[in-house]
Order: structure tokens, then sequence, then C-alpha cells
């Protein structure tokens, strides 16, 4: 009678394939339908940054001082900017300057942030205090103003303006790297692992990273929609992208100028801001509840 | 607990110590001879610029500087002086500080009533209509630019319907618009998390207990379960709080505001170093001192960690 069992259940095995963890996630996020709109979003924002030059109607350079301060109509569907600039295909030129600092910038915070953490974590003792210690410092500057701070220092300018968003971010992830990587270092499969001669490189990378991806990929997501805000308020006080170049901060700060009669100038690139950090946000939050096991079915 | 607070104190003293050295080293390296801005375009002679420097001893090597920079700032509370108006930084801190504490004390204020009260409706009408649009609105509340915001607000209300003033800081009047400018975000984020915060201890059983003996719905939710939700909702006003000195500075500049956040702002515009330096330091330091009390009401709202404080 066992051996039935056993038999049976020996040949049920190879016809029971377990979904990968990646796959249940995923099907976890797309049944979140905010989650789906944020990705659309996002994807929408993607494709307007790479093709603009395809769909923007106008170029967001040249100037057309007859057009000046035109308001929304057919021909210009958002208006015209002080110097007669179509505003439409300028905040699409504007969402290139956003999406590459968003992720360009996170990826500086998660990679220097996330190396920081992980040496802290897995190595502990003075250097953990050294490099926390250090953190803690940078955690006491409200963000924006450490971005003031090492753009006037660095110059203003879009590579500048990278830098010091992933400086300023940089604290979280290492903090987030290194609570995890203190979680997994001490459990068994590390230890089997050491005792079967692996270098620290091949755990920290092999097994503890992989270990430890969640909370960093939720914290990505947010970060890139903070990353698209801090170029954009930077800009706005004159420190980030240097007219003419369209960026959404810069072209609200000149908008101001005209806000008494021309306000479509500050309300479309606002409304661009808000759309990408909007995007980020629901992804960001989709995620969190694919990723979190609590929430599991 | 009183070891504890003093222990605490005592550690701000490194943090401190590390911001400035900070923010000394970002003003140290950025391009621009204080000398020459200080005597501006008038007394600009190459003699003259040399003597300053020697004067204001930027020829010495930077760990020099930087002890200078502390010994005055700990014996005379000297921060140096500004480019611009000549006066010391730490009076001008003196004039503008009060107005942004005002400003993000009557933000923090509007912020957390508003989201303690939305995060607690919706918690309590789950899934309800009250619930679903709360949510959706602050979501919305956390994704706006607050700068774009004020812009949207001061449209609306200064402009067109010109109910409120636009500019400056003399009345009442004048707080309303940017301390909504500055509280809706923060107001949309403590909502968010005091409702799941409140949600999580709803499911509790002593909640059930206490609605069986026949207490009131009010003294459960505020009593039984507001009471044991508070610690994450006090964390998350205590982050809010930086990120609403952060959102000061912009804000401040957009109503006219003459408040530390206007200054810095303005001050970096001319170049003027030692003004963004104090500013850095000062609102640093605030914020600090705000996560510090933040960590002190945490004994207050949970006696069990009081025990732990040692």
């Amino acid at each position: 009678m066992s051996n039935v069992t056993l038999q049976e259940s020996s040949e049920l095995v190879p016809t029971y394939k377990k979904k990968s963890q990646k796959a249940e996630v995923w099907r976890r996020f797309c049944r979140n339908k905010k989650a789906v709109v944020g990705l659309i979003m996002l994807c929408v924002l993607i494709f307007a940054a790479i093709f603009a030059q395809y769909i923007a109607p106008y170029d967001p350079i040249e100037q057309n001082l007859k057009n000046r301060l035109q308001k929304p109509s057919v021909e210009h569907i958002f208006g015209t900017d002080e110097l007669g600039r179509d505003i439409l295909s300028r905040v699409i030129y504007g969402s290139r300057i956003s999406v590459s600092v968003g992720l360009i910038a996170v990826g500086i915070a998660c990679l220097l942030g996330g190396f920081l953490g992980a040496i802290a974590g897995y190595y502990g003792g003075s250097l953990d205090n050294v490099i926390m210690r250090f953190m803690d410092i940078a955690m006491a500057i409200p963000s924006i103003l450490l971005n003031i701070a090492i753009v006037s220092a660095l110059g203003s300018g879009l590579q500048n303006m990278m830098i010091a968003i992933g400086i300023s971010t940089m604290p979280r992830y290492c903090r987030i790297m290194r609570s995890s990587i203190m979680s997994v270092r001490d459990q068994e499969f590390v230890e089997a692992s050491k005792a079967a001669g692996a270098s620290d490189f091949f755990i920290i990378t092999q097994h503890i990273i992989p270990n430890s991806m969640a909370p960093m990929i939720v914290q990505i997501s947010m970060s890139v929609g903070t990353a698209i805000l801090s170029c954009a308020s930077l800009s706005f006080i004159g420190l980030g992208i240097e007219p003419p170049t369209p960026e959404w901060g810069a072209m609200l700060s000149t908008g101001r100028d005209f806000i008494r009669n021309s306000p479509h100038i500050t309300t479309f690139p606002g409304a661009a801001i808000m759309f990408a950090i909007y995007a980020m946000n629901l992804i960001g939050d989709g995620l969190r509840d694919a990723l979190d096991p609590k929430l599991k079915d | 607990m009183l070891k504890y607070i003093i222990r605490r104190v005592l550690m701000l003293i490194p943090v401190m110590l590390g911001v400035s050295l900070v923010v000394f080293t970002l003003m140290y390296i950025t391009p621009g001879n204080p000398a020459e801005i200080l005597l501006g375009e008038e007394g600009g002679s190459k003699e003259a610029i040399e003597l300053l420097e020697e004067e204001m001893g930027l020829n010495d090597p930077y760990i020099v500087r930087f002890g200078r920079f502390i010994w005055n700032l700990v014996s005379k509370g000297d921060l140096g002086t500004c480019y611009a108006t000549r006066q010391p930084v730490s009076q001008r801190i003196a004039q503008t500080f009060p107005n942004t504490l005002k400003l993000a004390g009557l933000s923090v204020g509007l912020a957390v009533v508003i989201g303690v009260v939305l995060g607690i409706v919706s918690a309590v009408k789950q899934y309800s209509i009250f619930d679903n649009v709360a949510m959706a609105l602050a979501m919305l509340g956390t994704s706006m630019p607050n700068f774009w915001q004020g812009l949207l607000l001061m449209i609306l209300f200064s402009i067109h319907l010109q109910w409120l003033p636009a500019s400056g800081f003399s009345s009442f009047k004048h707080m309303i618009l940017p301390a909504v400018t500055i509280g809706t975000s923060s107001a949309a984020v403590i909502a968010r998390m005091t409702r799941s915060s409140m949600l999580e201890v709803i499911r509790q059983d002593y909640i059930s207990t206490a609605r069986a003996k026949g207490q009131s719905e009010i003294v459960v939710i505020l009593r039984h379960a507001l009471k044991n939700a508070l610690i994450p909702i006090i964390t998350t006003v205590g982050i809010r709080f930086g990120v609403m000195m952060g959102g000061a500075v912009l804000t401040e500049s957009i109503f006219a505001i003459p408040g530390i956040g206007k200054m810095m702002v303005d001050a970096i515009k001319a170049r003027n170093y030692p003004v963004v330096q104090g500013g850095v330091l000062v609102i640093a330091l605030a914020f600090s001192v705000v996560n510090l009390i933040v960590d002190i009401l945490y004994a207050f709202a949970d006696p069990r960690l009081k025990s732990q404080y040692r």
C-alpha cells in the first residue's frame, strides 16, 4: 500500500512545476489595478523620453516671438511660453531629463549605498560604526538642503545634479542593505557556502544580495519619484538645468513671472512632474504589496 | 529616562560636528574667492583682495580653517559674516528662523490634524467610498510637488478669487496658503500611515473585548485603537518634519516669506556662502532636535518602551 503511494507521488513530482518567485510576484503585481496603471504611466513617460523628436509637434528651443504667451489652442495644445516656444513640445523633451536623472541618480545611490551597506552589514565592527555614523550625519541634513549644498559646491548642470541627488539618497539604501545583510548573514546557507570555501565577494553577491532584493526594489521605485522631484526642485531655484534646455522645474520657475496673465505656463510642467511621481508611487505601492509575504494568499 | 535623554542629547554633539564638517567641506571646495565676493565691484584691487584674504585667514590650510570655524561657532556663536549685508550670519538667522519655525509649526499642526483624522475615518470605514476617495486624494497629495501646488493655490486664491494675499508674512492670513502648501503632502503621508497602522490594531482581540464590554465606539477607536497605533504615526510625523523644513525652503521663496529658506535660496543665487552654511547647520540642528523629541515621545506613547530606556 505504502509502496503504491510512494510510487504515485514520485510520478507526480515531474508534473508539478513550482512557479518561480518572480512569476508569482509579477502575477500579484498585475492583479493590482492601481499598480498596472502606474506601470502604464511609466511606459508613456519612457516612450515620450525616447521618441521625443518624433512626438513633439514643434522644436522645443527655437523661439517664435510673434507667438509669445499664447493660451492653449488647437495649434498649441498647452499654449506657448514667454519666448513663443510650444509648451507641449518642451514638456515632452523635459521627460528626457527627468527620466534620466531619476534612473541615473537612483542607480548611483543604489550602487554606492548598497555597496557601503553590504560592507557595513557583513563585516560589522568598527567599519560598520564608521560607515553608519557617516550615514547618520548625511541623514541629519534634509535631503533638499544636502542637494543644494552639493550642487553649489560642484556647480550646476545635469551631471552634478545627478551626483548630488545620488549622494543624498544613498543613506537609505545603505541602511536597507545593511539590515537585510545582517538578517541573512548568520543563516545556515551562508555558513554552508563559507564552509565550502566561497570568498566573501561570492557570498555577498551570490547569496546575500539576491536574498535582500525585495526591500531594495520597493525603495528604488519610490526614490525614482523623489529623485525626479529633487531634480525639478533644484532647477526651480536655479541650481539644476540651465535654460534653454527644457526641464520641468526650470519651466515652472520662468512661468512664475507670468503667473497673473498666463497661468498655463506653470500649470502644465507641474502636472508633468506630478504625473511622473504619481506613476512611481503607484508602482512602489504595488511592488511593496506584491513582495510582502504577509499578504500572500 | 532622564539618563536616556541626557545620553541622546550628548549624542547630538558628534552628529552636529559631522554635519559642520560636511557643510564646511562642501563650502570649502565651492568655487569662488570669498575675499573677492566680499569686496564686490568697488574695491577689487589685487592688493586689497590679498590683504583681505590674509586677514580672513583664507590662505591657511583646510584643517586650520575648519578648526577656526568650529571654535568661533562654539565660543562665540559666530557663523561668519554675510557677504551681502555685512551682518553676522547668526544675526540674520535669528531674524529669519522664527518665521520659518512659525510656518513649520503651523504646517505640522495642520498635517497632523488632517492626516490623523482622515486616516482614522478611512480605517474605520475601510473600503467605503470615503476611504477610497480619501486614499486616492492622499496618493495625489504625496505626488504633488509643493512648489507647484503653492503656485496653483496662488493662482486660485490670490489672483482669481482674491481671498488671500500672495506674498508677505505680516498676519495670520499670510500664513494660510504657505502652510497648506507645505502641509499637504505630509498630511497625505500621515493619513496613509495612520490608516494602515489603525487597520492592524483594529483586528486585535482586545478591540473586540472593548466592544464586547459595551464601550462606546468613540472610546474604542480613540483610547483602545489609536493609542496602540500611535508609534508609527509619531515616527512618520518626525520624518516629515525634516521634509517640511526642506519644503519651507522652496515655499518661502514662492510666497516671499522672510524665513531661513528664502534667505538661503537668495544666498545661493548671490554666492553668499556663509549664509548657506549657517542655514544648513541650523536646519540640521532643528531636525535632529525634533528626532530626539520623537524618540522621547515614544516612551509616552508606549510605556513598554519606557522600561527599555536606560
